[in-house]
């Protein structure tokens, strides 16, 4: 089983970088244009926790959330959001929307008030898998 | 011209031969490429920066663009396939055909969310999953368990009665007909969809569940729906307008068609009928 998993992980990594290739260009100019700026910061309904740390255990899982220097991390935390989780020590990619909320790529197309909110629905989502690396 | 069909009347026949089409891209490899680059987009495209396949004006042509593709690639491997969309205002339960094991497939089961029936079951041996962010490679769905009802016809026609194509600033914020429809303010159409599906479909990744393409075919001609219904108006932003595609800019990652040309969906296929 283990074996198997090495080889979807592997496979996974490949096929993330023939596609993301295609959209390199988009990918790294957001990540340019992520960095500052005035309209980096959302100035409406700021979330609750997004200037605090939090390090807990859930459902089994290790979740953290800490804020982080802007663009300090080339592909994480999502672009300019300047807040990282992360699960067993993985990196959960997210990001903020404009009005405060955050998503993450977990759970694109629901937002969550908090970033410990968006950990824990992750958490559930996993069912105990482990996050894997995105190569973009 | 080919003719995208209401997947609740397809035959026994259209179904396999969508199916196996399906089936075969994946095999050849190119089906995991559409899912990688729609993952690609949901992870740069920033309300502050720039965006082009989600949160922004081009989230309808971009995806127009997107399912025009993927239905070239299925009529590579069998001409006779076109996208059949998924009117989920009336086939709105888990025990609609759509989710029949000749077709879809059904939910997940409880103990993993694993779905087990149907072409698409990792058990029936052609569908790994190979483009995630997490180490499972089967499909995966929780129908109606992350919101319990998909969209309604009033919902949908209150959206479509939205005059304005978009709004500054332009992203998850805005108002008008685009964001309303994609979901990030009010009823909540296209984004609802998604978290009812659950699973793969929650994520960047959603491509993993064939039931994507169903559900975009589906916003495409909601988008039809409105052009129909608001002939005075047209996309927005007309003019060059930063980190967002206008009228007449090029979308990446094709670089090479700008929203302008994706506006008369008819140059490329027909709905069998309009919403």
């Amino acid at each position: 089983m283990s074996e198997r998993t090495t080889t979807s992980t592997d496979l996974t990594r490949r096929r993330m970088l023939q596609g993301a290739a295609v959209a390199l260009t988009a990918a790294t100019a957001t990540a340019v244009l992520g960095l500052t700026g005035p309209g980096a910061a959302p100035t409406a309904a700021a979330g609750l926790e997004a200037d605090d740390s939090f390090d807990e255990v859930f459902q089994q899982r290790r979740i953290q959330g800490m804020p982080m220097a802007a663009g300090g991390h080339h592909h994480g935390g999502g672009a300019g959001t300047g807040y990282q989780v992360l699960i067993d020590g993985q990196e959960l990619h997210m990001m903020r929307n404009a009005d405060g909320t955050w998503i993450s790529v977990i759970d694109h197309y629901r937002t969550f008030s908090t970033p410990r909110a968006l950990a824990r629905s992750a958490v559930n989502e996993l069912r105990g898998a482990a996050l894997v690396p995105i190569s973009v | 011209m080919a003719v995208r069909k209401n997947q609740a009347t397809l035959t026994a026949q259209e179904k396999r031969a969508f199916v196996n089409a399906v089936l075969e891209l994946k095999r050849q490899g190119g089906y995991d490429t559409f899912v990688s680059t729609h993952n690609s987009f949901i992870m740069s495209d920033t309300d502050d920066g720039e965006r082009t396949g989600h949160r922004s004006p081009s989230f309808l042509p971009w995806h127009r663009r997107f399912l025009l593709q993927f239905e070239q690639a299925l009529q590579a491997i069998d001409p006779t396939v076109t996208l059949p969309y998924w009117d989920w205002t009336t086939d709105r339960t888990a025990d609609a055909s759509i989710w029949g094991a000749d077709f879809l497939g059904g939910d997940g089961r409880s103990s993993d969310g694993q779905v087990t029936t149907g072409p698409f079951a990792f058990g029936a041996g052609k569908w790994t999953i190979t483009v995630s962010p997490d180490n499972r490679n089967y499909l995966l769905r929780s129908l109606g368990a992350g919101v319990a009802d998909l969209p309604t016809r009033a919902d949908v026609d209150s959206v479509l009665a939205l005059s304005d194509y978009d709004t500054p600033p332009w992203n998850s914020s805005s108002d008008g007909f685009r964001n309303n429809l994609e979901g990030w303010r009010g009823v909540n159409l296209h984004n609802r969809v998604h978290v009812w599906i659950g699973g793969n479909m929650s994520s960047g990744m959603s491509p993993n569940d064939p039931a994507f393409w169903l559900h975009h075919c589906f916003i495409d001609r909601l988008w039809a729906a409105w052009q129909t219904r608001h002939p005075d108006q047209g996309y927005l932003p007309a003019d060059h307008t930063q980190d967002v595609v206008g009228l007449n800019d090029t979308m990446k990652p094709w670089n090479d068609i700008a929203p302008a040309a994706l506006l008369d969906h008819t140059r490329f296929y027909t709905y069998d009928s309009a919403y």
